[in-house]
């Protein structure tokens, strides 16, 4: 295979005879580089990667990182064909990013069968800190019941009470209404309906007006990618929003909002767990990322796969190994802290705990030009951020 | 009001209209693959690529040279049915002595090829196309809010089937269409040049899919796979409809475009092999296709 | 149009006698060995990808190199047959031999239902007919809860064959691949040569005139699609063995257009010709893995050639150089 590779120890490192012994590192950067996801993960991730190796200054710690990356193109079978050759035959030692659950979820056992790391910022599904939960697995940015946890409450909150979701009709689709519907539920809102629709779709009028008909305050859009922008655009066609309903957007990304414009996405309420304009140190960071990405913002998973691998650097250099258990375990009973989630916590089921953010799509109006489209509505910290630690059913917690 | 097992009347009439926009597309769809069928006798499997391409060079020519969506819907058919004529004339040409096979893993291995270059260069998360602002808003028909740029989707697709359908069965040139189908020696001795008349043709089919993709541009989001999908569901259309009607093929696309609106509503679950189920139950009933003539 | 059509189905491979060539023998043999050796010096997991697709190709070979079918759906007994092994390896326990055989098993069910339906419309209907029952049977796969949906049955058990010979490490399942593979493409082999594949050959290239001998040909498409179906399902259910997964991608219509590609590339209606077509385009997708959507256009671009210039494929160009029938 000819993977891009990029070797970033310098000969400073060997100059540089540190106290500890050198460690090679490879780190495989596994991700959409060229179908849906690839704006939001893709070559970026690769460029978040790098940066957090070049931050922490790892070759003059000793620590020669070799950074290689692929296309899964979303599919679990090119994932799993993927990750197994590099663990077997190119000597990779830990696999970041990895959206697409069912990609995510296929890494998550090849790693568990080889005993090595992952590092998944781009997925959703709960699963992987969940019922499959692997002892080198750790699930840094964001899953569903996050996202379901933070846009549901406060839709409930804020008086969209009765609500009707509009679900892709799999797996994927059916747990995030399942997840939100609990939400919903629990803060005190009821579901009056839901239509399925065809995975993948394109147009959706015909639910979107069964949806119009039921009168829910609000439309809950459990789908994702394309999907999402469909409906949107489309519920936007037949003035379904412009006669008071609102819709919630369980899985939609900034590159989404991008992708739709201002003028179609605006109000639409979603959870993230970074946006570049949060403070001082997301915007800095960011101004970089965008330098050598030619302009674009980064995404959530961009930052996460920025803040995981600075752990993960951390921990190789704080138990100068490689080593699954000791790296994780020290990732595990240390905080983390970096220049775009702030401070977090990794769990023992894998999960990295962080504050999340609740945001609206601002209109033309109130936007001052390219990427500049949220409004912050609420900061949700990070205890009550994600799942309770005992709900997952993870083997790894006693 | 009495209710349609438990759905109201007005609702049922809203999905109709919707169905019948569906309609449209798979009308407009199977149309071109007949034609192009009934003169060449291969099956088009670019055709969803085609249609695509329709969506984005209507993108490219409004955000690269300014030209709004009324002149695309002249400009870019013409464009992307010289595609088509190259294509026919460099590749498809070579095949005409051939089993069909060929034609249809020619313009297989085409339609890989346009959407992976599409996919290269325009990535694959959708591009805006906003609608003409002369047909944007909406009309409130009682039962329904019918967006005015659907109800002009409807419209378009009937006229230019219409058109279709008029030029091939009802005028001279048409005639001589018909009449290389079935003899193209015989009309070549009368000194038609049939080749290029041949050539043409795929154009004009190929110009079809691609006005059906200027039409969907402001619809769905404009991205290298929105034919791909399509195009297996229309060949499903093609096969229940049989191709030997040019009226069939239209017939079978509105019709089943209806047909798939009231599964979305009774049976969503369902809605998206429904077509395929027809498809099953017409090839025991009546395998040549509902207007097709036994080969 | 249609009055002169001709098909570039291997020509020296018409000549194939009812016997067994020695040079025949020879290759087989040759790919014995070969096949014996390769683990040692290559990846297995890679070389067994090659196995399965190799059997798929073939199979689909079998219709359409020497059945003259042209079937577009073919993903939908690889896939199913895949999803079917899984879920009895994973869900039910069983061991992978049983696993293996139920999911042949269901192809091969599968393969009469469409088969059944398809066979009632020739040339290019047929291929659109069994591409749009595959795109049924695909939607089925997203939306039927025992699949696992878009993330597909995952982490299957290889188990132990037979429930006592572990298969977990490659090597070991790797010979197992490689009696499975080899034992199906020697089936293929008798089948051809058999007065049953003469039958075939002759309603291949002239269907009017085996009617007017007597035979009963829809019998004939009906019994080749069904042993074609179930000759996919074997690879299919052993390549959810090796993978330990079953997903989508299995039952998507550009994997029916991927073993096309193949069997095109290596030569329809030759003996060797899938098998190195399937050898070339997954060691190409294998190298062009980083490149995106190139890896698509490079197919395409396979395809228009292949057509265009190529149409008797690797396989049946060598078969024409050495005048023997490959």
């Amino acid at each position: 295979m000819n993977f891009k590779t990029a070797t970033l120890a310098g000969l400073a490192a060997m100059l540089m005879a540190g106290s500890a012994m050198a460690v090679d590192i490879k780190l495989g950067v596994l991700n959409d580089r060229s179908g849906i996801y690839a704006d939001l993960s893709g070559e970026g991730s690769v460029v978040a990667a790098r940066m957090a190796i070049e931050d922490f200054e790892a070759a003059a710690k000793g620590i020669n990182v070799e950074v290689i990356s692929a296309d899964h193109q979303n599919k679990p079978d090119v994932a799993s064909t993927i990750a197994r050759q590099w663990y077997d035959e190119e000597g990779v030692d830990v696999i970041v990013d990895v959206p697409t659950s069912s990609a995510a979820l296929a890494v998550n056992e090849i790693t568990r069968e080889k005993g090595k790391i992952f590092l998944n910022s781009g997925a959703a599904s709960t699963d992987l800190t969940g019922a499959q939960c692997a002892p080198g697995t750790a699930h840094w940015t964001y899953d569903t019941y996050a996202l379901a946890n933070g846009t549901g409450k406060a839709m409930v909150d804020n008086g969209y009470k009765n609500w009707y979701f509009l679900t892709a009709d799999y797996a994927f689709g059916h747990s995030l209404e399942e997840n939100t519907t609990k939400v919903v539920e629990a803060s005190g809102g009821t579901v009056v309906g839901s239509v399925r629709h065809p995975f993948p779709g394109t147009d959706f009028s015909s639910f979107l007006l069964q949806a119009q008909a039921s009168g829910a305050d609000v439309i809950g859009l459990a789908n994702a990618g394309g999907d999402t922008v469909n409906s949107i655009k489309q519920a936007a066609e037949f003035g379904i929003t412009q006669a008071g309903q609102a819709l919630a957007g369980l899985l939609i990304f900034i590159t989404d909002v991008h992708a739709l414009g201002l003028e179609t996405a605006q109000g639409l309420v979603l959870t993230e767990a970074f946006y570049w304009d949060l403070n001082d140190d997301t915007r800095a960071w960011s101004e970089r990322f965008s330098a050598e990405m030619g302009g674009s913002k980064p995404t959530m998973v961009h930052a996460g796969v920025y803040s995981a691998v600075t752990h993960y650097l951390k921990g190789v250099d704080a138990t100068d190994s490689k080593d699954t258990e000791a790296v994780m375990d020290w990732m595990k009973s240390n905080p983390s802290q970096d220049q775009v989630f702030g401070e977090g916590e990794l769990r023992a089921d894998g999960r990295h705990i962080h504050d999340m953010y609740l945001f609206q799509v601002k209109s033309p109006a109130e936007s001052s030009g390219d990427w500049d489209y949220y409004k912050l509505l609420a900061t949700i910290p990070a205890e009550v951020a994600f799942r309770p630690l005992e709900d997952g059913g993870c083997a790894l917690v006693e | 009001m009495f209710e349609l097992l438990g759905i109201p009347p007005q609702a049922l009439f809203g999905q109709l209209l919707l169905g019948l926009i569906n309609g449209s597309f798979y009308a407009l769809l199977s149309l071109g693959l007949a034609v192009i069928f009934g003169l060449l006798n291969i099956i088009n499997f670019s055709h969803g690529a085609q249609y695509m391409m329709g969506a984005f060079v209507a993108w490219m020519g409004l955000t690269w040279l300014g030209i709004p969506y009324w002149g695309a819907l002249l400009i870019v058919p013409l464009v992307v049915g010289a595609t088509g004529v190259a294509i026919e004339r460099l590749m498809i040409s070579r095949l005409y002595h051939l089993d069909h096979l060929y034609g249809l893993l020619l313009t297989f291995g085409l339609a890989l090829i346009i959407q992976g270059l599409f996919r290269n260069q325009f990535g694959v998360s959708g591009l805006p196309y906003s609608i003409p602002p002369q047909l944007s808003g909406g009309t409130n028909l009682g039962f329904m809010f019918l967006p005015n740029y659907r109800g002009w989707v409807v419209i378009a697709s009937l006229i230019v089937c219409f058109g279709t359908w008029f030029a091939i069965e009802r005028t001279r040139l048409g005639a001589y269409l018909r009449a290389a189908t079935e003899n193209p020696t015989l009309v070549g001795a009368f000194g038609i040049n049939v080749p290029r008349m041949i050539t043409l043709t795929y154009g004009f089919g190929v110009a079809l899919a691609a006005f059906a993709g200027v039409l969907a541009a402001p619809i769905y989001s404009v991205n290298p796979n929105m034919g791909a999908d399509l195009i297996i569901v229309v060949f499903a259309v093609v096969v229940i409809g049989g191709m030997g009607s040019i009226l069939g093929a239209i017939l079978t696309g509105f019709g089943l475009g209806i047909v798939e609106g009231l599964t979305k509503v009774f049976y969503p679950e369902a809605s998206s092999v429904a077509i395929f189920v027809i498809m099953a139950i017409v090839l025991l009933v009546k395998p040549a296709g509902l207007f097709g003539r036994t080969a | 149009m249609s009055a002169t059509t001709e098909t570039n189905y291997s020509s020296a491979a018409d000549a194939m006698p009812i016997g067994t060539p020695r040079h025949h023998i020879v290759i087989f043999a040759g790919l014995l060995v070969l096949l014996l050796i390769a683990p040692f010096m290559l990846y297995p997991v890679f070389i067994m990808k090659i196995l399965c697709f190799a059997l798929f190709a073939s199979a689909l070979n079998l219709l359409l190199g020497f059945g003259g079918l042209l079937s577009f759906g073919h993903a939908a007994f690889f896939g199913s047959a895949s999803y079917v092994t899984a879920h009895a390896a994973k869900v039910w326990g069983l061991t992978p031999e049983v696993a293996i055989l139920l999911g042949t098993v269901a192809a091969a069910f599968l393969g009469l239902v469409i088969g059944a339906l398809a066979i009632r419309r020739q040339g290019i209907y047929f291929a659109m007919v069994t591409l749009a029952f595959a795109q049924m049977i695909f939607f089925f796969a997203l939306q039927a809860p025992f699949t696992g949906g878009e993330d597909g049955i995952q982490a299957v058990p290889r188990g132990n064959l037979f429930g006592f010979i572990p298969l977990a490490n490659d090597m070991t399942l790797y010979f197992v691949v490689l009696a499975i593979v080899f034992g199906g493409l020697l089936a293929i082999y008798r089948i051809i040569h058999s007065p049953f594949g003469q039958v075939l050959k002759a309603i291949r290239d002239n269907e009017p005139r085996s009617i007017s001998l007597g035979y009963k040909v829809n019998r004939y498409k009906l019994a080749v699609f069904v042993m074609s179906a179930t000759l996919a399902g074997l690879a299919g259910s052993t390549k959810a063995l090796v993978f330990q997964l079953a997903s989508l991608t299995d039952v998507y219509w550009t994997m029916s257009g991927e073993v096309v590609l193949m069997t095109l590339l290596g030569g329809m209606g030759t003996i060797f010709g899938p098998f190195v077509g399937a050898a070339v385009i997954v060691t190409m997708q294998n190298y062009f893995a980083s490149f995106g959507a190139w890896v698509t256009i490079l197919q395409g671009t396979i395809f228009v050639i292949s057509v265009l210039l190529f149409r008797e494929g690797i396989i049946g160009v060598i078969s024409r150089w050495i005048k023997k029938p490959l």
